[in-house]
């Protein structure tokens, strides 16, 4: 992609997520609890400084944006109040917004679910994964 | 609160709770008249989402959660909730409604067509925050007829009641007590695990199912270890979650208003 | 009439590069009131000065104007030379046309021009100017030391050793602070006891130095050299001239579930107790809150087995008034209140411990006699994890612990590292880091054989999460991000290093001084890099950590330097004052109470005073009275005074307005 292209979606990033991601110290804290690590090709941590520096591209693609839980647990336990989850949020959305939402299908829907699930469980997959 | 005066709070169910998650309504409820407080249901109530939607400029997805606050306004009411989803929700609408002055113009300019106009005026409280502060929790025991005694009980807060910590204020986050509270009140021994506070894995069902069950094995072995014979909760994801995912375990999950009402009615 | 004598210096090209000092010279010369007016190369050296003092005496000259650098170069140089030349020296002003004029205007004319317009309004303010002579207090040659850690013992010996008789105060039974409670000290892994204890005895022993230990300071009266201290002496139930710390009473003492603070709560003391066994003054103290005869009036064992007739049960609080010349504050710190770190099991495990509660395991005068054992089953730990920067480096925004580093933990850490692998070779020691911050004389050394010689596993990165588990162990979950891996150890325990916050009594204390304070409840400086001993207000010195955050070889330097400035003011017998203050006039003044509740300096206070009313009755009105020894000029009172009653001597209004139309002619 072209650096311009990539500097307005940082751009966008930031004022989308409203997050200021030179407040972080570098600590690793929000990795450190994440309970999705795992998970995650890339982790919070990454998530600040890559957009910091501008290295987005890799974000962009990445199945990370998918296994973020959205538990709080990065927000709360970051000693500078940086919130690397509305980061990871932020990416997603603006992927999302881009290309239209593609990630969960519909009609892929009724294979992933059983009769015990929480209609609550849906609602929440659809608005992180199709918004 | 020692049956004085009957509160009426208007009441957010959330679609969960109509459906696959009936009896955490339903024994919520009956707890409530029998403690002396009813839930008067918020007329035409709409989804609230599941999740709250953490970017700055996201408007619509919190318009079903401002028309229920504005209703609960109009009826001189406060708004409890149940589900621990719903309440992170609502909840953490009702704070931009009342802090960012961006969304509380987006908002109304919005609902502006539906005559409403809501400023942050209605205090949003979970039901269990509505047993310790406003009933409190002798009167809670003083009530219980059939109870829990012998049972050790661990409290699955789940990630959503307690955080973030600045905005739900319901709790210490990282050292709470209401549940075990709760536990004590209904003749039950609490078990504390550290666990008990952390991410079921929630929507990544959807994903890649390997990561709640990771997160489940691990949440109902650190119960276990410490002595729990079952875990209580609020959330239906978080029940569906730990019992989906109950491999070798041998707790069982249930809602706390469930033994709410089997202690009190 | 004024005579008025103009100099205009040059500062070699400085100023007559840019500026046609001649022009400024001749044009001055012009002015009502100039009778002579000269320009010279350096106006401040020997020959500069002779030239002034000669044209004094010559011309008659009633008042001086010098062109030139900025007044807080040479002013004083100035006035000096004013002085021994026979007029008053505060019949002198400085025109900046230096810092103010050549060093920012691009062109001669405009320079030429605004060195014209500066000149001119000195000289219409020193036709205003009227002499002033600056006042003298007396000095009570005695000081206060208030808090009696390191700082405050070094402080006071400082004093004490130059003659001068020193009171430190202490809240505490005992004297020794925070340093009593380490175990070794870095870098040189020193016993902190046994470089300590013989400096406390030596304050004990002084006979300059009288310590009041479990006292207080309530209140604080009176201005630089001339304070009237209130102490509060707490009631010991113990007297202490009879005491001779023997610590039978300590033994036979039933009560024996008291949380023992000074051992972090670890284990417990006595009801009667003496705080350790080096302390001074050695003398038994009863904890009333715990003492079964003080709260039932039961038991009462310690009257009877004490040989010395020192147990006293109807004690009271008593209070003293003493007289001081300087007050030294050495409050010290706390490490803070870690309950709302649970993210680190903090409350549920009690193998989570605190820096300094880890201080008190590894001490051979501590809860486990110096073995290093876990809290929880006395076992022995094999795998310890330390925790860095817990509550410190903080942002504003997260409202949970301090913005600023805490200075003395990352040293502190690799110390207790050091020792613990020095002691249990086969205990593995994992230190999770932010920043690794040792700039200190050794100290990157000290943390270099940590990690070389000592084999201590440093890892960049936080821990999230600690999880008790059932077999007694912690999983401590944390990332390792050079690795970017999350991590998950097995730990015996894990030490969280604390921030260190301003003790609770320094905000109440810095009220009673009228010294200030910033948002985190350190001590300000009159300086920050040029004052660091000084606060603002004149009389008030700081020592130690109520300053900000420091280790003890700072601490110390800190000391001496505060006890310096502290004999520096002691030495004299009298104290000029500034002239330079505000002052009232009473028969303007509404007693409207504005100008008190705006100084910053304490300065102004209220009387009641009679002035002469119609047919021969006498008025009593309520009048503002500025003391000029603690005023230190800010004005901010002639600018609040709603009746124009207050003005500031040499800086009157009207001068200042003389200046504006000068300028604007």
């Amino acid at each position: 992609m072209l650096e311009s292209e990539l500097a307005k979606i940082k751009d966008e990033i930031l004022s989308v997520s409203g997050v200021n991601p030179r407040k972080c110290m570098c600590c690793g804290k929000c990795s450190g609890t994440c309970p999705s690590y795992d998970a995650m090709e890339y982790h919070p941590h990454e998530f600040v400084h890559m957009v910091e520096t501008g290295d987005i591209e890799p974000l962009l693609t990445t199945k990370s944006l998918y296994t973020c839980l959205s538990c709080f647990a990065c927000i709360e336990r970051c000693p500078r109040q940086v919130e690397p989850a509305k980061l990871v949020e932020a990416v997603r959305m603006v992927v999302e917004r881009q290309r239209g939402p593609q990630h969960l299908e519909a009609e892929n829907v009724p294979g992933l679910i059983d009769g015990d699930m929480p209609q609550q469980a849906v609602v929440s997959a659809f608005r992180k994964y199709r918004k | 609160m020692s049956g004085e005066k009957h509160i009426t709070y208007s009441y957010f169910p959330g679609c969960t709770l109509r459906n696959k998650a009936v009896e955490l309504d339903r024994c919520a409820r009956v707890s409530a008249e029998a403690l002396g407080f009813t839930l008067e249901e918020v007329p035409d109530w709409q989804c609230c989402g599941g999740t709250y939607p953490l970017a700055k400029d996201e408007v619509a997805t919190k318009l079903s959660s401002v028309r229920a606050l504005a209703s609960a306004r109009d009826a001189g009411h406060s708004l409890v909730t149940i589900c621990s989803a719903c309440h992170n929700v609502i909840k953490q609408v009702n704070n931009d409604m009342r802090t960012d002055d961006s969304i509380v113009q987006k908002v109304n300019n919005y609902l502006k067509e539906d005559k409403i106009s809501y400023h942050g005026e209605t205090d949003v409280l979970h039901y269990l925050e509505v047993l310790r502060d406003v009933v409190g929790w002798d009167t809670v025991k003083a009530k219980v007829k059939k109870p829990l005694t012998g049972k050790k009980i661990g409290a699955y807060y789940g990630c959503l009641l307690l955080r973030p910590g600045k905005v739900m204020q319901m709790d210490d986050p990282e050292n709470p007590k209401i549940l075990e509270d709760f536990i004590r009140a209904v003749g039950a021994e609490p078990v504390t695990y550290s666990l008990r506070n952390e991410c079921c894995g929630a929507y990544t069902i959807f994903e890649d199912k390997t990561i709640p069950a990771e997160r489940s094995k691990k949440i109902l072995a650190d119960a276990e270890e410490h002595g729990a014979d079952m875990l209580v909760t609020a959330c239906p994801l978080c029940r569906y979650n730990l019992i989906k995912n109950k491999g070798d375990s041998k707790l069982n999950v249930v809602y706390f208003t469930e033994l709410l009402a089997e202690a009190i009615c | 009439m004024q005579r008025i004598g103009v100099f205009v210096c040059h500062c070699g090209t400085n100023i007559a590069g840019t500026v046609d000092v001649k022009a400024v010279a001749e044009a001055l010369g012009k002015e009502n009131g100039v009778v002579y007016s000269t320009d010279y190369t350096y106006m401040c050296s020997a020959s500069g000065q002779q030239l002034i003092s000669e044209a004094i005496k010559e011309k008659n000259l009633t008042g001086v104007v010098v062109c030139s650098c900025s007044p807080r170069m040479h002013e004083n140089t100035f006035r000096k030379c004013a002085e021994r030349s026979g007029i008053n020296p505060y019949m002198l002003e400085i025109a900046n046309i230096r810092e103010q004029d050549s060093w920012i205007c691009k062109d001669m004319p405009t320079a030429t021009a605004k060195a014209v317009a500066l000149g001119k309004a000195a000289v219409a303010k020193v036709t205003l100017n009227a002499p002033l002579t600056a006042g003298e207090t007396p000095v009570t040659k005695r000081a206060l030391v208030i808090g009696g850690g390191i700082a405050g013992i070094q402080t006071a010996l400082d004093i004490a050793e130059a003659g001068f008789p020193v009171d430190i105060v202490e809240t505490k039974p005992t004297i020794g602070g925070k340093m009593a409670q380490l175990d070794k000290t870095f870098p040189t892994l020193d016993c902190a006891a046994c470089i300590l204890t013989p400096r406390m005895v030596e304050c004990g022993q002084h006979e300059n130095i009288r310590i009041l230990s479990y006292s207080e300071v309530t209140q604080v009266k009176g201005f630089v050299g001339n304070f009237t201290v209130t102490i509060k002496r707490k009631a010991r139930y113990v007297d202490e001239t009879k005491c001779t710390g023997c610590g039978e009473c300590t033994e036979k003492c039933p009560q024996k579930k008291v949380p023992n603070e000074f051992n972090m709560n670890l284990d417990n003391r006595h009801a009667i107790y003496i705080p350790f066994a080096q302390a001074v003054p050695k003398v038994a103290t009863i904890d009333p809150d715990y003492c079964m005869k003080l709260k039932d009036g039961k038991c009462g064992v310690c009257s009877i087995v004490c040989q010395a007739k020192a147990i006293d049960y109807t004690a009271k609080d008593t209070f003293i008034e003493e007289k001081y010349g300087a007050v030294v504050v050495a409050t010290g710190y706390n490490p803070i209140d870690l309950s709302k770190y649970n993210e680190f099991a903090y409350a549920e495990s009690r193998d989570v411990v605190s820096s300094l509660e880890f201080e008190r395991l590894m001490n051979a005068a501590g809860p486990t006699g110096g073995t290093l054992l876990r809290p929880s089953d006395g076992k022995h730990p094999k795998t310890i994890v330390f925790v860095q920067c817990v509550g410190s480096r903080c942002s504003a925004d997260a409202e949970k612990g301090h913005e600023y580093c805490s200075k003395i933990c990352c040293m502190y850490t690799a110390k207790h590292a050091i020792l613990t692998r020095d002691h249990y070779p086969d205990t593995e020691c994992y230190v999770f880091y932010i920043d690794v911050r040792t700039p200190g004389k050794n100290f990157d050394e000290f943390y270099r054989r940590a990690v070389e010689q000592y084999g201590v596993h440093y890892i960049k990165g936080m821990v999230g999460k600690v999880t008790p588990q059932a077999d007694g162990t912690l999983d401590v979950q944390g990332s390792d991000l050079i690795m970017d891996k999350q991590v998950h150890i097995k730990a015996d325990m894990v030490v969280l290093a604390a921030s260190i916050e301003a003790d609770k009594t320094a905000r109440p204390l810095a009220t009673m001084l009228t010294a200030s304070m910033d948002t985190n409840d350190f001590f300000t400086e009159a300086h920050p890099k040029l004052r660091p001993v000084e606060s603002p207000t004149a009389g008030v010195y700081l020592s130690g950590c109520c300053q900000g955050p420091k280790d003890i070889p700072d601490t110390v330097a800190q000391a001496s330097a505060a006890a310096s400035k502290v004999i520096g003011l002691l030495v004299k017998d009298k104290l000029k004052n500034n002239p330079c203050v505000a002052e009232s006039n009473e028969d303007m003044c509404n007693g409207c109470s504005q100008c008190e509740n705006v100084c910053p300096y304490g300065a102004i206070t209220y009387i009641q005073k009679d002035f002469r009313g119609p047919n021969r009755t006498t008025v009593t009105r309520r009048v503002a009275q500025v003391n000029p020894a603690v005023c230190q000029g800010c004005g901010a009172c002639t600018v609040t005074c709603p009746s124009g009653a207050m003005d500031l001597k040499g800086f009157t209004n009207k001068e200042i307005m003389a200046e504006v139309d000068a300028i604007c002619r």
